[in-house]
């Protein structure tokens, strides 16, 4: 059943943080210094136990968290030496843990690409979110980072945030454009319900949830109007740097996830670890894989997640990836909306169609399976 | 029996005003039902109806006082049952009208006395709960006596609570009510004055023989429905079934038909012997129909086949509630169901909820409608969505209300009903305090909230009762909903002209609020015929994505994509706009108060 060989993209879920910021519903752990060492041997245990996936040239490698550059700096460069070599290695940082000197051991250590988690530069929405950088962490991690010569960066960036508005996010932007990153990726706020952060914000949430769609459009053209393409519902970039690894997850290809909480997609099946940090940690230790809950996924269904996906991206789907799960008579109705485009072998959305991409997807996809079979 | 020791008698009263305990009294006092045998006969009831006796509740008791026969003929306790009260007060020769000492003549006492003089019945006042404290005997007793035309000296007081008088009472109805006439030679004649359905014996019809006499087995004939049955057998309650082997003129009893459908055997009919047929009807039988129609929708889908086994159970013993299958765009599938008056349709829906355990929707009640169109053919709308946009004239029923008030709200529902469409009829000073308001009100009017405006513009003093007194022409025009351009048939309604503007206006304004934003711009309007009368835009949605969609954990992503595809299954698609099933009933809900 395993495809030997064939995946090109690793994903490595690197959990701890300093603090848990109220809205983050990631897996991550809180502190733990003294277990980093002994995550870190799992991870690598986990890498040879599946390491016959990976092909011969792995093309993108994404070590993401939690705070990938909270872990002991040993840790980290221990961790990334072992790691394949690959075309695209992001490591995703919080401001206030980029330093200089990390900045390069980064650098030496492959990293090609670093993506700085800024979500605001307003001072009074970083303490709602209970971040713990400053706008002033912000640019300098940046700094740092183009002094270490990293020529791929990515900044991250929250909007809808309680008690932010249009002003705030108009400067947000501004900030952002005026560092020049490579690429943003800009998303709203999601707070999960029941969660304390919704508990303690829930009324602004409710009047930022109507400002949601000025907010989007504010992004888009600001962006955009600064020479960004807006490849994807929420990123953007600039001198083509589009983020290869994430654009593998959107291209419905196959990846491989290690890490608690990790998720890999290999053919018909998909896995994910469990979240228990000593659950994982025993089985590797004791040479076994970590618990994973599997779900097999049938043609339909990678169907529909290439469409869902697809459609994100500001490049057609081709018609023949998605063919079986689309409702012919829903495309031809979105056409005279002005909401899709179909071409001679391929979809798309139009523009405004992108910022409704979720409900056109929605009406898109076909209820059942089409009587012909799918190709996988 | 001899005639002239035969006495058959109602009561007739407002609600509340102590007709069950009346009636309880009198069992107890002509010891019909002695406490001993009571249990017995309860038990031994309980036995024959595992042996598939009769289980429907009596219409009529029979009792025996000072040598007479008496029976006590029950009447349907409501407005909307006018034409069914009618015919059993038909079959008595007299009533007592009672009235509580404290709350004094109401509407109902009124329609009820009216209609009892109206069939020349002797009607004896009767003033109950002399007992409480804030009653008014003589007060209530000289208000009646001049409603009746009595002195007031012949009104019987008495308390039903605690059996005060209740001799008087029966010692007044075997010497003022007139024994019943009719002649025991001529071929038989029989009064259907109310009938019910019992799941083993079929259609059981209570009856008021007026000529000659039934047997047992022998062969019947309903002379207006031309149904025939035998008569598998004949008695009378008292207050448990009694069979026996005849009915004689003059006497009140019923006959077991084994008919399986009440509507082929209506009150009002008359029933004959097939061996020596009567020539001639009783006077009187009219085919009662229904007035006001709503929409009746399982709330769950699945549950439609239910809905239709309910009903057809429902219209086994209520011969005059109607119901065809209707299917709305919105609603899906459904009944269109006609009742005699609102509290009908209270009635069948509550029925409908608790005793077959469904959950409906129902839609905004409507009247019937005439049509003639262009062309002179006739129609009879039962719905708005039937109406054609286009007629050479429609007719909608009027109804004679008459209120009774103190005199302070006087005003209060005379502005009420010339706010809907009401003609003065007549006013009438009944006491110093209290006054009598008839109206002539169209029943369009009155079916939207009128009830509850009434209730609450006179803190609840108000009694209603109404008749039907015919259709007259209306000035009426059928107001159209139209989503994206297209009509929705489930939001049409039919409107007097002059408040069709602002009822439009309304109503698109409501929908508005109730349908969510779309992936384009939607238009409401309102439109009577092809021109429209209001209009607002339900602008199209700016953003519909989900945020956040990197890291590899899309099933998430993919199952809440999905969540979202199922919301829009549960709406009603309308033409290509969404419309939530809510959207329909706020808007059905929406009432003549929303102006």
């Amino acid at each position: 059943m395993r495809r030997v060989g064939a995946i090109r993209h690793l994903y490595v879920h690197v959990p701890f943080c300093a603090h848990r910021c109220g809205y983050c519903d990631f897996v991550t752990l809180v502190g733990r210094r003294e277990e980093h060492a002994g995550y870190v041997d799992a991870l690598l245990r986990e890498l040879e136990f599946e390491r016959e996936l990976l092909g011969e040239r792995v093309e993108t490698i994404f070590v993401g968290g939690g705070t990938p550059t909270f872990l002991a700096p040993g840790e980290l460069v221990r961790l990334l030496a072992a790691l394949p070599a690959a075309e695209e290695v992001t490591v995703e940082a919080n401001p206030e843990t980029v330093t200089p000197r990390l900045a390069a051991s980064l650098r030496d250590s492959g990293v090609t690409r670093v993506s700085l988690g800024a979500q605001s530069f307003q001072p009074h929405l970083l303490a709602v979110l209970e971040r713990r950088a400053r706008a002033d962490d912000v640019r300098r991690a940046f700094y740092h980072l183009r002094d270490a010569s990293f020529d791929n960066i990515s900044l991250d960036l929250i909007y809808g945030i309680p008690g932010q508005g249009t002003s705030d996010l108009k400067r947000d932007l501004a900030e952002t454009l005026a560092l020049a990153p490579d690429h943003v990726s800009c998303y709203e706020l999601e707070a999960k319900p029941g969660t304390r952060f919704t508990h303690a914000h829930g009324a602004e949430l409710a009047q930022q949830a109507e400002a949601m769609e000025g907010y989007f459009e504010q992004v888009v053209d600001t962006l955009v109007g600064a020479g960004y393409r807006w490849y994807e519902t929420a990123n953007f970039c600039r001198g083509g740097r589009v983020a290869r690894h994430n654009l593998a997850y959107w291209l419905g290809r196959d990846y491989l996830g290690l890490g608690i909480g990790a998720v890999s997609t290999v053919g018909p099946e998909r896995w994910r670890n469990t979240p228990k940090l000593g659950a994982y940690v025993r089985a590797l230790a004791a040479g076994s894989p970590p618990p994973r809950e599997l779900e097999p996924l049938d043609p339909w269904t990678r169907g529909r997640e290439r469409l869902m996906l697809g459609l994100r991206l500001d490049e057609a789907v081709p018609l023949a990836e998605v063919a079986g799960v689309l409702d012919e008579p829903a495309l031809a109705r979105l056409e005279r909306l002005g909401l899709a485009e179909r071409g001679t072998d391929s979809i798309a959305l139009t523009r405004r169609g992108r910022f409704l991409g979720g409900g056109v997807t929605a009406e898109l996809m076909a209820e059942t399976p089409a009587k012909t079979t799918i190709a996988s | 029996m001899q005639l002239d020791r035969i006495r058959n008698f109602s009561i007739v009263a407002h609600i509340d005003h102590g007709k069950s305990t009346l009636a309880d009294r009198i069992l107890e006092l002509t010891e019909t039902v002695p406490q001993r045998e009571m249990r017995e006969q309860v038990l031994d009831s309980m036995e024959l109806e595992r042996e598939r006796g009769i289980t429907i509740k009596a219409q009529a008791v029979r009792v025996v006082w000072r040598g007479h026969q008496l029976n006590l003929i029950d009447t349907p306790g409501h407005v909307d049952f006018t034409y069914e009260v009618s015919r059993a007060l038909q079959a008595c020769e007299g009533a007592l009208l009672l009235v509580d000492a404290a709350q004094g003549i109401q509407a109902q006492t009124l329609a009820n006395a009216y209609l009892a003089i109206e069939n020349d019945l002797e009607v004896v006042p009767v003033v109950n709960k002399i007992d409480l404290p804030q009653a008014d005997p003589e007060g209530t007793a000289s208000d009646v006596a001049g409603l009746v035309g009595e002195a007031p000296e012949r009104v019987v007081r008495i308390s039903a609570k605690t059996g005060e008088a209740i001799a008087e009472v029966l010692d007044a109805v075997v010497e003022r009510i007139p024994p019943p006439r009719g002649d025991p030679a001529a071929p038989a004649r029989a009064l259907v004055f109310d009938s019910a359905y019992d799941q083993y014996r079929g259609v059981v019809a209570f009856v008021r023989m007026v000529d000659g006499r039934f047997r047992t087995r022998e062969r019947l004939r309903a002379m207006a429905a031309g149904t025939r049955f035998e008569a598998e057998e004949l008695g009378f309650f008292s207050p448990l079934r009694q069979p026996t082997e005849g009915l004689d003129a003059g006497e009140v009893g019923y006959v077991v038909t084994g008919l399986k459908d009440v509507s082929r055997l209506r009150v009002g009919d008359t029933i004959t012997g097939e061996a020596n047929p009567a020539t001639q009807p009783l006077p009187g039988y009219k085919d009662v129909k229904p007035t006001v129609f709503a929409g009746l929708y399982p709330t769950d889908s699945d549950d439609y086949p239910a809905l239709r086994d309910a009903l057809e159970r429902l219209k086994l013993n209520d011969a005059s509630l109607f119901y065809e299958p209707e299917t709305s765009q919105a609603l899906g599938f459904g009944f269109r169901c006609g009742f005699l008056g609102l509290l009908h349709m209270e009635i069948v829906r509550e029925r409908l909820e608790r005793e077959f355990d469904l959950d409906l929707l129902v839609t905004a009640p409507n009247v019937a409608y005439r049509v003639v169109t262009h062309t002179g053919d006739e129609l009879e709308v039962h719905s708005p969505a039937d109406m054609p946009r286009e007629f050479e004239r429609v007719e909608e029923p009027y109804i004679r209300a008459t209120t009774i008030v103190p005199k302070e709200y006087v005003g209060t529902v005379m502005e009420l009903n010339n706010d809907r469409r009401g003609r003065f009829h007549h006013m009438e000073y009944l006491s110093e305090e209290r006054v009598l308001l008839a109206y002539d009100l169209p029943l369009a009017d009155v079916v939207y909230d009128y009830y509850d405006q009434l209730k609450s513009r006179t803190k609840g003093y108000a009694s209603f009762d109404y008749d039907v007194i015919g259709f007259e022409p209306g000035d009426l025009v059928r107001l159209d909903v139209l989503l994206a351009g297209e009509p929705v048939d489930a939001l049409s309604l039919v409107v007097h002209r002059t408040g069709a503007y602002s009822r439009g206006k309304a109503l698109v304004e409501r929908l508005k609020e109730e349908i969510p934003r779309q992936l384009f711009d939607v238009a409401v309007q309102a439109a009577i015929g092809s021109r429209i009368v209001a209009r607002e835009t339900i602008k199209a949605k700016r953003k519909d994505v989900l945020a956040k969609c990197y890291g590899g954990d899309i099933t998430r992503k993919r199952k809440l994509l999905e969540r979202q595809k199922k919301g829009k299954k549960r709406m009603k698609q309308v033409g290509a706009v969404e419309v939530p099933q809510e959207a329909f009933l706020a808007v059905l809900k929406l009432d003549e108060g929303k102006k």
